[in-house]
């Protein structure tokens, strides 16, 4: 007699409900929280950089931070979506519920303030993306092998302005060393693990930042090499974002950002 | 600021066996940056595979005066296009 074929228990499923059934990520809160994290950098860095539409240097500017905030936004679209209802879970939200990192809601200050915090963010995202392309899940690999691309590029584009304007004139020079002496005080945050994040690196969901901080420490002093630069000093560093608690400058941003579909909540398009 | 900065040429290659086309032009403070604002510019909607940036600097351009001389005299030379054959329908983009 013919046995039974086996049955193919999916990755992550529970016992509890349905038992072939892939667990959902809003039921696996360091899934949820992962998805939530990765979303709202990504959101929120959009956000930020739209602000600059109509106001760039230049109109080719104008145009390269536009096309660098679609990326984001799509990215956030693709995680919220995941995580939940995204367009609830972005414009309904309040400030203390977003897990976005601190760096990336700092304000857009001048053009070489903009590229310091593109520079140390896109870097990072970078190399985290290399590596998510590995995760458990299989969203979170599909998701990471078409951002990583859209991100070389950011990551590039901000290298070239770093260095065009560290390598420019005295005015240039010194915008750009204030820029990145604003946001080096947020490094240390996107290289921390709390619990949650341990218990996503644990599931083989997400990679372990630790792993590159050497490699990113390196590749920043490196592009400040080529901009002439020197690196800010270490600054005490500033954490919490993962956790819900912002710097002020969030929540005017949400103000703006959420405006419109919080006051006409029936709104289409 | 921008006015500061050289012009430079964009020609787009829509796909694989096709010429670079002019699409028009951008500023940028060097060649590099001529590349990334061209790519930002003119390749947002998926129109090309490859791109060519050349300083508008170094076009050189007929003479529109000269344009009589130039290109009318070829109005009456009929017999230079290729109209008199057949073309295999495989044929594409000649």
């Amino acid at each position: 007699m013919a046995s039974l074929p086996p049955i193919d228990v999916p990755k992550g499923a529970t016992g509890a409900g349905v038992f072939d059934a892939p667990v959902a990520p809003h039921q696996d809160p360091a899934h949820y929280d992962y998805l939530l994290r990765l979303g709202d950098d990504a959101l929120i860095l959009s956000q930020r950089l739209g602000e600059w539409c109509g106001h760039g240097p230049v109109l080719e500017v104008d145009i390269s931070l536009a096309n660098l905030a679609l990326d984001l936004v799509g990215q956030a679209t693709m995680l919220l979506n995941q995580a939940g209802d995204g367009d609830r879970l972005a414009f309904h939200r309040d400030v203390l519920d977003f897990k976005n990192c601190l760096l990336v809601e700092q304000p857009n200050g001048d053009f070489a303030q903009t590229i310091a915090r593109h520079l140390l963010y896109s870097t990072w995202q970078h190399m985290l993306l290399q590596r998510l392309t590995q995760s458990s899940d299989q969203f979170l690999r599909e998701f990471a092998a078409k951002a990583v691309k859209e991100i070389a590029y950011h990551r590039d584009l901000a290298s070239e302005w770093t260095v065009r304007l560290g390598d420019g004139t005295e005015e240039s020079a010194r915008r750009m060393a204030e820029g990145l002496d604003w946001c080096w005080r947020f490094i240390p945050e996107l290289f921390e693990v709390d619990a949650s994040l341990q218990a996503a690196i644990d599931g083989g969901l997400a990679p372990d930042p630790r792993a590159f901080e050497q490699e990113y420490r390196s590749a920043i002093a490196a592009v400040l090499n080529d901009a002439k630069l020197d690196a800010p000093a270490d600054q005490r560093p500033i954490l919490g974002g993962r956790r819900g608690h912002h710097s002020e400058h969030l929540g005017h941003l949400l103000a703006v950002m959420q405006c419109l579909p919080r006051t006409y909540p029936d709104a289409v398009w | 600021m921008s006015s500061d900065w050289p012009l430079w040429e964009v020609f787009v290659r829509s796909k694989g066996g096709l010429a670079h086309r002019h699409v028009g032009s951008v500023h940028a403070p060097d060649a590099q940056l001529a590349l990334a604002h061209a790519r930002d510019t003119y390749t947002r909607r998926m129109e090309g595979v490859s791109l060519w940036v050349v300083p508008s600097a170094k076009i050189v351009a007929s003479d529109p005066d000269q344009a009589g001389e130039l290109f009318e005299p070829a109005a009456s030379k009929i017999y230079r296009h290729p109209t008199f054959y057949d073309i295999p329908d495989e044929v594409k983009h000649i």
